[in-house]
């Protein structure tokens, strides 16, 4: 228990040309769309995929005067659930403020978000290595529209404007890249499988807001940061972490100043660029949310929450990590559905098997579509596993059988039609075998075959066996024809 | 007040408002906008009742809204250029409750811009005249709406009290004006002001027409989470009939007018023959309600009126190169002075590092205020007070002083802070003829026995005897 899973290798002290140590250190703020039916103040659709711009929009998110929020009571739901999956307090009065900037795709000319009484305290991310990140608090906010500029004019969707947004601060306790990358992973994680988000990367689903800096090896002090925003896969976090820790280094180095600012991203460069300096920033004037009382939750609501909780990472991999190692369990992690397929099995020898078959054939590119679609029965897969371990299925088989699960012809039928239709039940009975390597051998273009294997050419065994093989069109368990085959030419 | 029959339709009803509304309207600029089509609307009420329907308890009454509540007939301007055409999709919820109850709206009054204002000077359409001297202001920043019932063009009007907006127009009109609880009425659909302050409420020339709108407009709104849970007519805060009323020492002072003085001691001399019992007192707190309200008011307003970027809807001013003169010149131009006087005095007590010195100091004495007015009910039923310091003053006298403009205020303000029900009962005049009215405050929740405490104040009073009208179409019976 608490063991750590995967030693971490992860160094944490770069040293520079000048042989010089940094001890980088970093912060990230990420953005979790909540896939709540409705809009966090409004009654209008939250899901605007595929839909067109501004068609998903309420006087609300317009920002229409006279308007005022309502709040979504089943966000404020998903909020207290993505705390309890970040080992979060749950605080039980929270409040909203206003935090003002003017942007065209910002309708009321502020976010209503929570500066001063937010929902989620002080909590912890564990990554696969043991690694214990703190969370320094977590609050609910609305999303602002979506901007886009073309040449001489720019357009704004606000379908996105007052969709709940959790915004998970992490205290600054990232000190690599490939930490800052776990981390953003690990919080995918724990959001996609306590269920508040859909976690569509591509879409912004998730967004990243990175602060780095870089500092001499046990200085006191913090470097000045800089602060990369938007970002929305694992690598390019990774990537901007790098990058800035090697540019912070080489300024450093070269006598330079770090300037506090703002940095854009460009994925195709690899490099960041200024944006703008903090001291110019907008100065937000926050102030409290006039329009909305606070949120008064009870223990009892919050611990209704905790139930409804699902399995976790660390459930999983307090699971699995002995029945199929750390390593694999991290891969299959990525994939909720498939684990939690994994813990409907319950039989240690199944979940071997039936990770195998996962990863394998599932986690093969060539399949890589097939994730979209529903998951075997549990009892397709035992029956898959019994077959297994009976003899009854080559592995080869059983992958035949297991693609068939996914096809839409085939998949509600259970694992021994779908196997018989394939044909590939293999024939176990040694009588039936016997008989059918006896017709082999019977036949005159085997002859020679024999004769030579007698004279201690064995390789010419595979021969025999595929041509048993042939002659059972396929169904025979190749090893026991093996051994009838050995006893037959009298070795 | 009259509503519609089968002896008396509504037609009637509506074409004497609508002729009164067009006849006062040059001199007086009440209307942003006549809803002659309201006649229509007459019709089908008649046809209703010809039918033997219950059309409701305002049965083809006519009245008009403030121009800041949303309606979707006529623009919604809230008196500001900004708003300019601006067609609302929405109505205020305190109006489809009028609307329901068989009420017809004839036209939207005039306010200060986004009701920034004591006078009604404010307006980008120009001021609303006084109904008893043409030369003086109608008060504000409902001046649009006292007007209206104060010239018996309608039964009654709607409002909005942010810091006095009603009471102080209504004293100015000889009317009453009616502030009830904060979160009594749904603000929804009622352009924001100040909105932790701002309060919907009514004009009427009777107490028992406000009682009756009250028990048609108050109530819970699941689109205003600020609104109260239903209470009115629901439940009796003490005992009727009321008999200890406190009067506020601090405010029979140099700076009240002589003349509201004078009426206030009227005032209390009639109450004590009448059998109640006056107390004396004070109450130290609310000489800092005014810089409170001050701080709070255009925080509030700044971040408010940051909606209103030319972008969406309403004013964009043309000829801007880029996002920023854009918003410079759509702001620039589409705001009254007053109006940015208040977005910049806002922005700055809410920039960082001038937050605690002003918001979060004036929002600790507004607590001090609230603690004080609960002592001050414990030794009291009823807070009597002037309005205003002044009566009606003359048109450009204060519009280009606004710390004068400010301090008509200083007497309204502290029951917004506080939150409490206050109502402007016509009591008195000047020597002038110009009208003054009295505040009655009570403690949150009361508003039920306090309007039926100002129906019999007024009753008593020198206005309720005399019961004059500056109505020269001849009087409405």
């Amino acid at each position: 228990m608490g063991q750590p899973s995967i030693v971490s290798q992860i160094s944490e002290i770069v040293n520079s040309e000048s042989g010089k140590s940094y001890l980088p250190t970093i912060g990230i703020e990420c953005h979790v769309q909540l896939s709540t039916k409705t809009k966090l103040f409004s009654e209008v659709d939250n899901d605007a995929r595929g839909k067109a711009p501004n068609s998903c929009v309420s006087p609300v998110d317009y920002g229409l005067p006279g308007m005022l929020p309502r709040l979504n009571k089943k966000a404020v739901n998903y909020a207290m659930r993505a705390g309890l999956a970040l080992n979060s307090e749950i605080n039980l009065e929270s409040r909203f403020d206003r935090k003002h900037y003017f942007y065209p795709d910002l309708p009321k000319g502020y976010q209503i978000t929570q500066l001063f009484h937010p929902i989620i305290g002080a909590g912890s991310v564990e990554l696969p290595d043991g690694t214990k990140i703190r969370i320094e608090h977590a609050h609910l906010e609305e999303d602002a529209g979506k901007s886009t500029h073309e040449s001489d004019y720019s357009l704004i969707d606000l379908n996105r404007a007052g969709t709940p947004l959790v915004e998970i601060v992490s205290m600054p306790d990232i000190h690599s890249a490939a930490h800052a990358r776990d981390y953003t992973k690990e919080l995918w994680r724990l959001m996609t499988y306590a269920g508040v988000t859909f976690g569509d990367l591509y879409n912004g689903n998730m967004r990243f807001d990175v602060n780095i800096s870089v500092a001499e090896e046990g200085s006191a002090e913090l470097g000045t940061k800089t602060e990369v925003k938007n970002l929305n896969s694992f690598r390019s976090v990774e990537r901007v972490v790098e990058y800035e820790i090697q540019r912070q280094i080489k300024l450093l180095e070269g006598g330079e100043a770090i300037r506090q600012e703002t940095r854009g991203w460009n994925d195709a460069t690899g490099e960041t660029t200024g944006q703008r300096t903090k001291e110019g920033a907008a100065d937000y004037r926050y102030m409290p949310e006039p329009d909305l009382p606070p949120i008064r939750l009870s223990t009892e609501v919050v611990e209704a929450e905790r139930m409804k909780l699902p399995k976790m990472p660390a459930w999983y991999r307090d699971q699995f990590n002995r029945v199929i190692g750390a390593e694999n369990v991290e891969i299959l992690l990525d994939y909720r559905p498939l684990m939690e397929k994994l813990a409907e099995l319950g039989d240690e020898a199944a979940v071997k098997k039936v990770a195998n078959l996962f990863a394998s054939v599932l986690l093969a590119e060539e399949n890589a579509s097939l994730l979209n679609d529903e998951l075997p029965t549990r009892e397709q897969l035992l029956k898959l596993v019994e077959m297994l371990g009976n003899n009854q299925l080559s592995s080869t088989g059983a992958k035949e059988v297991f693609l068939k699960f996914f096809d839409p012809e085939m998949h509600y039928k259970d694992t021994e039609t779908i196997a018989k239709e394939l044909g590939v039940v293999q024939e176990n009975d040694l009588n039936a075998l016997e008989a059918i390597v006896g017709s082999v051998l019977a036949k005159p273009e085997t002859k020679k075959a024999q004769d030579d294997y007698r004279a201690g050419q064995e390789k010419v065994l595979g021969f025999l066996v595929g041509q048993v093989m042939k002659e059972s069109r396929g169904k025979a368990n190749p090893s026991s024809v093996q051994e009838i085959l050995k006893k037959k030419l009298g070795s | 007040m009259k509503t519609a029959s089968k002896d008396l339709t509504a037609v009637s009803l509506v074409k004497e408002a609508l002729e009164k509304a067009h006849h006062y309207q040059p001199d007086y600029h009440v209307f942003n906008w006549i809803n002659d089509a309201a006649i229509q609307r007459a019709e089908e009420i008649d046809r209703r009742i010809a039918a033997g329907e219950d059309v409701g308890r305002l049965a083809g009454v006519p009245y008009a809204v403030k121009d800041n509540f949303l309606t979707n007939e006529g623009d919604t301007t809230a008196s500001a250029r900004i708003l300019e055409g601006f067609e609302s999709p929405v109505t205020a919820t305190a109006v489809k409750k009028l609307e329901a109850e068989g009420a017809i709206m004839i036209g939207r009054t005039n306010l200060d811009a986004f009701a920034h204002g004591s006078s009604t000077e404010n307006s980008y359409f120009g001021p609303t005249k006084n109904s008893r001297d043409l030369e003086r202001v109608a008060g504000g920043s409902s001046g649009g709406s006292a007007v209206a019932v104060a010239l018996g063009i309608v039964p009654f009007t709607t409002g909005t009290d942010t810091g006095g907006s009603i009471r102080q127009p209504a004293s100015f009109n000889g009317v009453f004006g009616f502030k009830p609880t904060y979160g009594a009425i749904s603000r929804y659909g009622v352009v924001a002001m100040t909105s932790s302050l701002d309060c919907v409420g009514f004009f009427a020339q009777d107490a028992a027409d406000i009682d009756l709108l009250m028990r048609i407009c108050a109530g819970q709104d699941p689109y205003d989470l600020t609104s109260l849970p239903d209470y009115y007519g629901k439940e009796q805060v003490f005992d009727d009939p009321v008999k200890k009323i406190g009067a506020v020492k601090d405010f029979d002072s140099e700076a009240i007018a002589p003349e509201i003085r004078a009426v206030l001691k009227q005032a209390i001399e009639e109450l004590r023959e009448n059998g109640h019992e006056v107390i004396e007192l004070e109450m130290p707190a609310l000489k800092y309600a005014l810089a409170a309200y001050y701080i709070i008011t255009p925080a509030e307003i700044a971040s408010n009126l940051s909606r209103h970027d030319g972008i969406r809807y309403g004013f964009r001013s043309e000829n801007s190169t880029g996002l920023t003169e854009l918003y410079r010149n759509t702001r620039g131009e589409g705001f009254m002075p007053e109006n940015k006087r208040r977005i910049m005095v806002g922005n700055f007590v809410l920039s960082s590092g001038f937050y605690d010195a002003y918001y979060l100091k004036a929002a600790k004495a507004r607590t001090v205020l609230i603690r004080e007015f609960e002592k001050a009910f414990e030794k009291c039923d009823f807070l009597l007070m002037p309005v205003s310091p002044n009566p009606a003053f003359k048109l450009g006298e204060k519009v280009n002083d606004p710390v004068a403009m400010y301090l008509e205020d200083v007497l309204s303000v502290p029951l917004n802070l506080a939150g409490l029900p206050g109502i402007s009962v016509p009591v008195g005049e000047t020597d002038a003829g110009l009208p003054v009215g009295l505040q009655l405050a009570g403690p949150r929740r009361s508003d039920r026995e306090l309007l039926r405490f100002a129906g019999e104040m007024h009753k008593n009073s020198a206005a309720g005897s005399t019961e004059r009208h500056v109505d020269i179409m001849g009087g409405k019976d």
